[in-house]
């Protein structure tokens, strides 16, 4: 009898919290899991990462969100602790979340870019890591244009490094913010259909993607005109036995079938940058096959999300009132990456490892 | 292990508490409780419950998780962090802090320090189940279950129903204790 009023009594101002409108649904694991540090150093991709691993990430993301709606968005978790943000490729989301993050938790936070730094002098990688060591780093948030350059990096400096983006490698912390979204939609994304739209070839949020969402149990499907699909998948490294051992997904180049009864449909951008008129004959024959419209999007299902990693290219990869309708989560990943880059600085410094 | 306190003894020492809160506190002034994560917040959900049968308010009832504020964290691995709920503006609040066992004082210090992140309160008061001594921080609590003497080294646990399927307070004496 005491027993069921406690119950009650827990329920009541569990739904008070909720009609406050205070915090979102919480995200991740039950919390009365055995605590136990945090194992890796380093986020260099999510394939390392296991789905235990990945849903405390996205819980403890859920816990930072709320400090984001206090009055004083500041706490000292990170006080004493200098962050340094290598960035050797343009970004706005990326960069500005991981400095907000940093900041928010209390680190100070530097920002080095390539242009204007010793870089334009011909400082290489490796010195410029030691350089940074040698005044105090303890992490480093680094983009670079070539992929592996964060493993490199993990190698030379004494601190930690978490990946902000590597040529066409991998975007972990992209990864992650997706699956947050998706969770906070969904509870659970076990056997939720996710089809990813775009420029599969050059494409690190998509790799680092693949890992997560099937780490988590979601069905994906990959879609892309041949020429924008890594010539390994086309030629069978999706299959169980493949040495490459990559996730199984489904590739497919026909959209209007692939989004049919999906969850979430995730685009892309074109990057003009790294297409250059080579492997498509035109943005307009892009568009007319695999821009995300309103009517592709209705042969989803009805309660699909739409997502995007931004920058978007609005009227090329997606429509315009697609990009800001009613299904689209686009803004919400930018505020999800903030919760979610401030839980792996947390983790990653203050975990333990 | 000592078991220090049964089912009956601790709902008796709840509800002493909540007719302290209330003398202290008559209606109508704008109360909240604020449970520590993990086992303060089932505690301050049984003494709103009991004030609410005393004289009829409803207590609004948070939770705060103290994890980015432990003076610690460069010490020692973090507990995993859990969302704090604030339900309501705290600004002009009389704000009771609930927490199962005090000892150190430096979770309180903690809290105090994560609360006052939200606004302003008129007073923050602090409820503990158990005090167990051995302060290292000038903080005392405002409404106590039970006083229980220990030596530094011992482990003091709390179980509640809600959150371990019994009511119970154990002492693990220190070379018993598993120096959790």
């Amino acid at each position: 009898m005491v027993t069921e009023q406690i119950t009650q009594g827990a329920q009541t101002s569990t739904s008070q919290a909720a009609q406050a409108g205070q915090t979102a649904q919480p995200v991740g694991v039950p919390f009365d899991e055995p605590i136990t540090d945090w194992r890796h150093r380093h986020l260099l991709d999510v394939d390392t990462l296991s789905k235990d691993e990945i849903l405390r990430i996205l819980s403890t993301a859920s816990a930072m969100a709320e400090v984001l709606d206090r009055s004083v968005a500041r706490t000292p978790a990170l006080r004493g602790v200098t962050i340094f943000n290598l960035f050797y490729e343009a970004s706005t989301r990326t960069r500005s979340s991981f400095e907000l993050a940093g900041k928010i938790l209390g680190a100070d936070v530097i920002n080095v870019s390539g242009s204007g730094s010793s870089v334009e002098k011909g400082e290489s990688l490796v010195e410029t890591l030691n350089t940074l060591s040698a005044v105090g780093a303890d992490a480093v948030v680094m983009r670079h244009h070539a992929s592996g350059a964060p493993w490199l990096a993990s190698r030379t400096i004494g601190g930690h490094v978490v990946n902000a983006g590597d040529g066409q490698h991998a975007h972990p912390t992209q990864a992650l913010l997706d699956a947050y979204i998706m969770l906070q939609e969904f509870g659970d994304i076990s056997g939720r259909k996710v089809v990813i739209v775009g420029d599969i070839l050059h494409s690190r949020v998509a790799r680092s993607n693949l890992w997560s969402l099937t780490t988590l149990g979601a069905e994906v499907t990959l879609v892309a005109p041949r020429p924008l699909l890594p010539s390994a998948m086309v030629r069978g490294a999706l299959e169980p036995e493949h040495p490459l051992g990559l996730p199984s997904v489904r590739v497919e180049s026909d959209l209007d079938e692939a989004v049919v009864d999906a969850d979430v449909v995730m685009g892309l951008r074109i990057q003009n940058e790294r297409l250059r008129g080579k492997l498509l004959p035109s943005s307009a024959e892009y568009a007319r096959r695999y821009q995300l419209t309103s009517d592709r999007i209705a042969k989803a299902s009805p309660e699909a999300i739409v997502m995007h990693p931004g920058p978007m290219n609005e009227g090329v990869e997606i429509a315009v009132d697609v990009a800001h309708g009613p299904q689209s989560r686009i803004e919400a990943q930018v505020s999800a990456g903030l919760a979610v880059r401030m839980a792996v600085l947390f983790l990653l410094i203050r975990g333990g490892a | 292990m000592m078991n220090s306190m049964d089912p009956a003894a601790m709902e008796r020492a709840i509800t002493r508490i909540a007719h302290e809160i209330v003398e202290r506190h008559p209606d109508p002034e704008p109360l909240m409780l604020v449970g520590m994560r993990t086992r303060g917040v089932p505690l301050a959900e049984r003494l709103a419950l009991r004030i609410e049968g005393i004289d009829g308010r409803r207590i609004p009832v948070g939770a705060i998780d103290i994890s980015l504020y432990r003076d610690d964290l460069a010490q020692r691995p973090h507990a995993r962090m859990q969302p704090s709920r604030i339900p309501e503006d705290i600004d002009g609040a009389v704000i009771v802090l609930v927490d199962d066992v005090l000892f150190t004082g430096r979770s309180i210090r903690a809290a105090l320090d994560a609360l006052i992140h939200y606004g302003r309160p008129a007073v923050i008061e602090l409820g503990v189940l158990i005090d167990r001594g051995h302060r290292e921080l000038p903080i005392r609590a405002d409404y106590i279950g039970k006083n229980i003497p220990t030596q530094r080294g011992d482990d003091v646990r709390v179980s509640l129903a809600e959150t371990d399927g019994e009511d119970c307070v154990g002492v693990y004496e220190e070379r018993m204790s598993r120096g959790h």
